[in-house]
């Protein structure tokens, strides 16, 4: 340990604003992969405030839940890349406001 | 081993429905020969070992506790109990001979009867054989529960049995009526039964007999209860102001006017009366009101059946009549007597009734008097038999219904609490009885008029309530089989004799033998315990009594055969306009139409108010407008429908952010 600490309140704050600006993202954007950029967004705010807390308390558990996250984050980027692609196939759009069949 | 007869006596007609009713299940119609096998067999037995057990167990059926076999334990609650267990004493043995050997008798007649009758030959037989089963629960049962198992049962036989022809609208109808009439009726029985055993703690016979030998109760507790008693007996027993089923009831089969309408249900109001003979012999007052009640039924019924032109509703009429001559005995306390009017008119009614299904059946389903005349000629012996039957039940000396009817004026003209009034209403009834039965007579077999001929003629006339066989063609009497002539002779012979059991006291100088044998096997013997009812009267005064309705019996006799036969008179056709009287008394006093107006019509009212009101408005509507909300409801909550993705993000956005706030804003 050296030099002066961030307080861990300045880390939630961070990762508050990273989560509200993937929300948002998520909420506003109607191009599906940025949507889908956005979901990251909020995935890695998540995972800043585990490692922010997990070295406020000196317990490594919270890293470990990190590396399931990136991990996990990983095989769901895969996914839903493909899925972004056979969307595209079938309806020749990324625009989610075009794409309404949840409706009827 | 005479226990377990009995048994079998009272069950065996039950095999004969299970038999017959299964049989009517049959597609196609059962072999009429094992129908009838069953079921008039299943009755001759069961009436064979009436008979047997009668003699065998001659010295316990007359005795006070009688001859008792348990069969099962049916109720257990509380101080309640009551099973199947049967009674055979002197009263329930005496209704058990007319039961199961008029029933017999009836049986063998309704082989012959609906013998057209193929794809329902089965099923008719099923519902007598039930009928019979249940009439021997009401008079053998032990305990007054039973006794209306036995009530209701005979009721819903009667119901069956009236709308036998179902697909017919006036027969559905007629069962109806009979149905729900039957019901006011129950309602007072049920309430008397439950003041009975408010009072005695019991239902069972033994134990309400003894409760009354040991206590001595208050006449107004029992006044009531004979009251609401007799309400249920005016329903059954078809008295004013119930009687107006058992005219209608005519829609059934002639053999069941004969056996459930005229010979044993009907009667079973008397039988309770006698039954029960502590409870009325108690209650001074509600038997004066039984007896004038009986009084006025026997006169306005005597009146109707005067003008009545379906041969059928004249003896529905004469039944009602004849029902109110027993009620009046009933009323007087005169039990021997009226018992015995419930034999004799049991053996003359039966036989009028069946000798009427005969004209009925030789005339291809007429039933119009006035489309009959001059039978004499061709039914030789039926003829006879219907003159057996009149002569009796008119009153004319030597035939059983003098006997008992002269037996019953007597005992209204001693009646101290207006018993001059009852008398004259029993006479005028007599004069009526006699004009009335004659008239059938002259109208059916006699006059100029021929029935044979007016048959061909008429052809298509055949609008009668006993339609049953279609007939292609028309020409000629229905020959008479020796099973429809056979028990007609059986119940002559009967009406001819059955009146020795009770020769008056004036010739004979002692107490008419049918009131003696009623004094010692009934539990409180009636002519003691109403000889405080009655005044004593001199001889000779009896004698003007009797000679009175002999005279009577011959006036009517003479005014039918005046009017009818010498004068030729045949009733008015239905269009021709009627005087003022027979206009009321061919219309039956306007009884239905007085109810129908006062009782029908306001009730409908109130059924379709409170349908209009409480279930269309309330109850209805409360649920509509459940439904209306939530369409109005949904209406709006469509529109968040929109398919578009980022929206429902947004609600789940939302939604989360809601419920954090209920979760983590409630921590503070």
């Amino acid at each position: 340990m050296n030099g002066a600490e961030i307080p861990v309140s300045y880390v939630i704050v961070l990762t508050l604003l990273l989560f509200s600006i993937g929300m948002l993202g998520v909420l506003t954007r109607k191009n599906i992969i940025v949507i889908f950029m956005s979901v990251e967004i909020m995935l890695n705010s998540v995972n800043l405030l585990f490692v922010a807390f997990s070295r406020f308390w000196n317990d490594l558990s919270g890293e470990m839940a990190v590396f399931f996250v990136m991990a996990i984050a990983a095989a769901e980027a895969a996914i839903g890349l493909a899925l972004v692609i056979s969307l595209h196939r079938k309806f020749h759009t990324v625009d989610i406001t075009e794409i309404k069949e949840l409706k009827n | 081993m005479n226990e377990i007869l009995l048994i079998a006596a009272i069950w065996l007609p039950f095999l004969g429905f299970l038999a017959n009713g299964l049989l009517s299940l049959k597609k196609e119609p059962a072999s009429q020969k094992l129908v009838s096998i069953f079921g008039v067999g299943s009755v001759l037995i069961s009436f064979l070992i009436f008979i047997f057990l009668t003699f065998a167990e001659n010295t316990a059926i007359v005795s006070q506790s009688g001859f008792s076999a348990m069969f099962f334990t049916w109720i257990n609650v509380g101080t309640l109990s009551a099973d199947f267990a049967y009674k055979l004493d002197g009263l329930s043995v005496f209704m058990a001979w007319i039961v199961t050997g008029i029933g017999m008798l009836i049986h063998i007649y309704s082989t012959g009867y609906m013998e057209e009758e193929k794809p329902h030959f089965a099923r008719f037989f099923a519902y007598l054989n039930l009928f019979i089963f249940a009439m021997l629960h009401l008079v053998l049962g032990d305990s007054l529960p039973l006794l209306f198992l036995g009530w209701e049962g005979v009721g819903l036989c009667s119901y069956l049995l009236i709308g036998f022809d179902y697909d017919k609208d006036f027969a559905a109808v007629a069962g109806k009526k009979a149905f729900i009439t039957n019901r006011i009726g129950d309602a007072g029985f049920i309430i008397g039964m439950f003041l009975l055993f408010q009072l005695t703690g019991s239902l069972k016979y033994d134990e309400i007999y003894g409760f009354f030998g040991a206590n001595s109760v208050d006449a107004s507790t029992l006044n009531i209860i004979a009251l609401c008693l007799f309400v249920g007996a005016m329903g059954k027993s078809a008295q004013i102001p119930l009687y107006v089923w058992l005219p209608d009831a005519m829609a059934g089969p002639t053999p069941v006017s004969a056996l459930i309408h005229a010979a044993t249900m009907v009667t079973a109001g008397v039988f309770m009366i006698a039954r029960l003979a502590p409870v009325f012999l108690g209650a001074p007052e509600a038997s004066t009101v039984i007896a004038f009640v009986g009084g006025f039924t026997a006169l306005l019924s005597a009146l109707i059946a005067l003008t009545q032109t379906d041969i059928k509703k004249v003896l529905a009429y004469s039944t009602v009549s004849q029902l109110g001559y027993m009620f009046m005995a009933m009323g007087v306390g005169a039990y021997g007597a009226g018992m015995f009017h419930l034999m004799t008119h049991a053996f003359f009614k039966a036989l009028l009734f069946l000798g009427s299904g005969a004209v009925i059946l030789a005339l291809h389903h007429e039933q119009d008097m006035r489309r009959m005349g001059g039978l004499y000629k061709h039914v030789k012996l039926l003829a006879i038999l219907f003159w057996v039957a009149a002569v009796a039940i008119s009153g004319i000396p030597g035939l059983s219904g003098f006997f008992s009817k002269d037996m019953i004026l007597e005992m209204a003209y001693t009646f101290a609490n207006g018993g001059k009034i009852l008398f004259l209403l029993g006479f005028m009834t007599a004069i009526l009885t006699s004009f009335y039965i004659f008239r059938l007579i002259f109208l059916t077999f006699h006059t100029s008029g021929d029935a044979v001929k007016k048959m061909e003629e008429g052809g298509s006339h055949g609008h009668g309530h006993d339609e049953h066989g279609h007939h292609s063609h028309h020409s000629g009497l229905v020959p008479l089989g020796w099973n429809i002539m056979g028990p007609l002779v059986v119940l002559g012979v009967l009406s001819v004799f059955g009146g020795y059991v009770g020769l008056p006291h004036i010739i004979t100088h002692k107490t008419p033998g049918i009131v003696g044998y009623f004094d010692q096997v009934l539990s409180v013997a009636p002519s003691k315990a109403a000889e405080s009812w009655h005044q004593h009267i001199e001889g000779s005064t009896a004698w003007l009594l009797m000679l009175a309705s002999i005279g009577v019996a011959f006036l009517g006799l003479f005014t039918a055969w005046f009017f009818y036969q010498k004068q030729n008179k045949v009733p008015a056709e239905d269009s021709v306009k009627r005087s003022f009287f027979v206009h009321l008394s061919f219309n039956k006093f306007f009884v239905d139409e007085i109810y129908e107006k006062i009782l029908l019509n306001p009730l409908k009212k109130i059924a379709d108010l409170s349908y209009k009101i409480i279930d269309v408005k309330i109850i209805d509507a409360s649920i509509d407008y459940l439904g209306k909300i939530t369409l109005l409801i949904g209406s709006y909550m469509r529109r968040l429908q929109t398919g578009v993705t980022p929206n429902y993000a947004l609600y789940i956005v939302s939604g989360t952010v809601v419920i954090a706030f209920i979760v983590f804003g409630g921590l503070n």
